[in-house]
């Protein structure tokens, strides 16, 4: 690794002000100095409404924890988006998304990705993974929201004879539910591992506001280490009951269990809908770097708000076409004052002459 | 740099007794007129300019419509075809002591670092490409094949130049601090030397550049501090340093292997020295052939979104010609289009040209065009007459 970071700097004075990288990206497109990126080696048809991704990460990328999502950068119409997908492959494999087509990045990745496409990639994270030490354990998993436990499933069922893993599904129907025949493979194969389905469109919603259907479904509940992932309101449930149990089931004194302990509840959220507020209306503007926070109404721009606040704000023409303004944005969503566009994703350079807070706004300034 | 010098204006306001509604520098006015409006706009009421600021307005909002993954493809393929020309061109002159392996690797190397320069450099470091949203095509990150660095570049080209297009005293690019490019710049005896140091300059274009990044005038004048300067200076000479050692002695030096190290080093040098004298013919193409308009500071107060446009068509020319000529000044042959939208993708500017040519016969506003021959003849022809004392005849 050593010897290779120095051939790239010998290398890197035939190619300045470019770097070797840029220059091999000619010949693989997985090379860059600044983007760690992926080539598509497969993509797997999973349900009308998704696919399997697999890439081969460059150089950068690290490999997983079952559980674990990674940011994935695609272009719409040139334009490069981010969001985070978890990874399906189980730990120690090549690296895979599974992907479920609810919006236009998702939609793009379903329908158009073909082997030999570019991924640009954030290296895996997340801390929803599996206990360090076995026990039992429970997964509570609807729609989408079983690609992580796949991961983990994976990894645990077919490896360790000591596994002992109750996952329950909610889908619509059977035809849309994700990795439905690996799954009854499995729980055929592994005596250890139980498969529930729960098909809302024959069933109704699982009800999680009480323990009915739980106990039913998994009696010993209580006494498994609890996973759950999927959409918000299901979460939310998820983890008004365990907290009841939890309050009722704990020693006195003690109303917070271990994360990975029997009894407790480890979820995993997708926040798909944005903060920002709409229109005119500003917000509150953080200047993160220089600790100073201004309300700004939503017609002035962030570098008038910015200077006013006392900021070291880089500036040039204010009037939006030098690009000296360029400052990174943290969160929230800003209203361009030219095009009355709100836009805005964590980590992406605004223009803060000509960019208004449309709601709350964190700038890395 | 531009962080420490805007500081100071930003504190000094600070400082300064600010009424409710402070105007800060550079931004335009929502209505009215400039003091004075340009002579050769003067016949333009401010409705009429209001209504032109809203056609270019909506020529712009059209193209950023359309902008899309067809100008991601584009700028991406000139980028790898500048590369292979970049690496084949080297590869050759390793081997230059063979002569036509000289002329190719020459060739090939002087096409790559115009296109980096022109195509890709300068409008990358524009910001045309920042909406793709790419770390590797972006204004921030981008360092160019050029002796300047690209922070210091944009300093004074985007920040100052467009700003302040053509007005004498505020916009340097008017002469570049170096030759008398305007009858309102008072002449001295040096000015005799105007076509001289032209003939210098063009073969070492880039360094020019570099030393004008510097703003050593600012610096004596006080209005850059010592710091700033020191920085720049520091930046100049790492980037000095590698541009060096990759053309004059890494490349060399491999070529020395095969026995081809002098030849390499003589195909380098002819590289950037055709790169510079191409750059410096097409830039001074941009604003002083005959029927550009030159501006007094008086002319921009008070100016409009509406004004600020008249301003940059009356004082800008371009060149007329193939679609590779086009290509290899980089589309600032559209200097026109590209001074209205400077952040619009270069390969959009052929497709906005007849729409603004169109605006401006319709409000009587001059389009300075011509072919390449004719408007580096008329800037040389000014350089001349501007050499002597008093006032330039007409042409």
């Amino acid at each position: 690794m050593i010897r290779l970071r120095q051939l790239a700097q010998a290398a890197s004075v035939l190619t300045s002000p470019l770097s070797p990288e840029d220059v091999l990206a000619l010949f693989n497109p997985v090379f860059s100095a600044r983007q760690l990126r992926g080539v598509v080696t497969r993509v797997v048809q999973e349900t009308a409404q998704s696919a399997t991704i697999f890439f081969r990460p460059g150089r950068g990328w690290h490999s997983h924890l079952a559980g674990q999502w990674a940011r994935i950068g695609v272009e719409l119409d040139g334009v490069r988006h981010w969001r985070s997908y978890s990874l399906s492959a189980p730990a120690g494999k090549d690296p895979a998304i599974t992907v479920t087509d609810v919006g236009a990045v998702s939609g793009t990745l379903v329908r158009t990705t073909k082997p030999g496409d570019v991924l640009f990639l954030a290296p895996p994270q997340g801390d929803f993974i599996l206990p360090e030490h076995p026990r039992p354990l429970l997964m509570v998993t609807a729609g989408s929201g079983i690609t992580p436990v796949m991961s983990m499933i994976r990894t645990l069922v077919p490896r360790r004879p000591d596994a002992d893993v109750v996952l329950v599904h909610s889908a619509r129907t059977p035809g849309e539910s994700l990795f439905r025949e690996e799954l009854a493979e499995l729980a055929d194969q592994f005596p250890n591992f139980r498969l529930a389905h729960w098909y809302t469109g024959e069933q109704g919603r699982m009800d999680l506001t009480n323990t009915a259907e739980l106990d039913q479904i998994c009696p010993d509940w209580k006494e498994r280490a609890a996973y759950a992932c999927g959409p918000d309101s299901f979460l939310d449930d998820a983890e008004a009951l365990w907290k009841q149990a939890a309050l009722t089931t704990a020693a006195p004194g003690s109303d917070v269990a271990i994360a990975g302990d029997p009894g407790n509840l480890m979820i995993e959220r997708f926040n798909t809908t944005f903060a920002g507020g709409v229109g005119h209306d500003g917000g509150l503007v953080t200047f993160e770097a220089s600790d100073r926070e201004i309300d700004a109404d939503g017609d002035t721009p962030l570098l008038d708000v910015g200077e006013d606040a006392g900021v070291l704000m880089p500036s040039g023409c204010r009037m939006g076409i030098c690009h000296s303004c360029l400052t990174p944005l943290l969160a929230g969503q800003v209203r361009d004052l030219r095009t009355n566009e709100i836009h805005g994703e964590p980590g992406q350079l605004i223009q803060t002459c000509v960019s208004a807070a449309a709601g709350p706004v964190n700038l890395e300034l | 740099m531009s962080v420490v010098s805007e500081n100071k204006t930003v504190s000094e306001g600070k400082t300064a007794p600010s009424g409710a509604s402070r105007t800060r520098p550079g931004a335009l006015a929502e209505s009215g007129s400039p003091s004075v409006r340009p002579p050769t706009a003067a016949h333009l009421s401010d409705e009429q300019v209001a209504e032109l600021g809203r056609e270019l307005d909506a020529i712009r909002d059209d193209i950023l419509a359309k902008r899309g993954a067809s100008d991601a493809a584009y700028i991406r393929r000139i980028i790898k075809v500048q590369r292979g020309l970049e690496i084949s061109g080297r590869a050759a002159l390793l081997v230059s002591k063979n002569k036509a392996a000289w002329v190719t690797g020459t060739t090939l190397l002087s096409l790559a670092k115009i296109l980096e320069n022109m195509e890709i450099g300068h409008n990358v470091l524009h910001g045309q490409w920042d909406w793709m949203r790419d770390p590797d095509i972006h204004s921030t990150t981008w360092e160019w094949d050029f002796v300047t660095p690209s922070r210091s570049w944009q300093h004074t080209h985007n920040d100052l130049h467009h700003r302040w297009t053509n007005v004498v005293g505020k916009d340097n690019d008017v002469g570049y601090n170096l030759l008398r490019m305007d009858e309102s710049q008072p002449w001295v005896p040096a000015n005799l030397g105007n076509p001289l140091y032209n003939a210098i300059l063009a073969p070492l274009f880039e360094w020019g550049i570099a030393i004008y990044d510097l703003e050593l005038t600012d610096f004596k004048e006080g209005r850059k501090s010592k710091e700033a300067l020191l920085k720049d200076l520091k930046a100049l000479g790492k980037k000095v340093v590698t541009q060096f050692t990759k053309d004059y002695a890494a490349t060399p030096a491999v070529a020395m292997l095969t026995g081809s190290g002098k030849q390499a080093l003589y195909g380098t040098l002819t590289a950037n020295a055709v790169r510079n004298v191409w750059a410096h013919a097409v830039i001074f193409c941009g604003h002083f052939p005959e029927g550009t308009d030159t501006f007094s500071e008086e002319m921009v107060e008070g100016e409009t979104r509406g004004d600020w446009y008249v301003r940059q068509m009356i004082g800008s020319a371009n060149i007329s010609g193939s679609k590779f000529m086009h290509l290899m000044t980089g589309n600032l042959s559209h200097q026109i289009e590209h001074h209205l939208f400077p952040d619009l993708p270069s390969n959009r500017y052929a497709e906005v040209a007849p729409l603004v040519r169109e605006i401006c016969e319709r409000y009587g506003l001059k389009y300075t065009t011509g072919p390449l021959l004719k408007q580096v003849g008329s800037t040389w022809g000014k350089i001349f007459r501007l050499a002597l004392p008093g006032k330039a005849a007409q042409a």
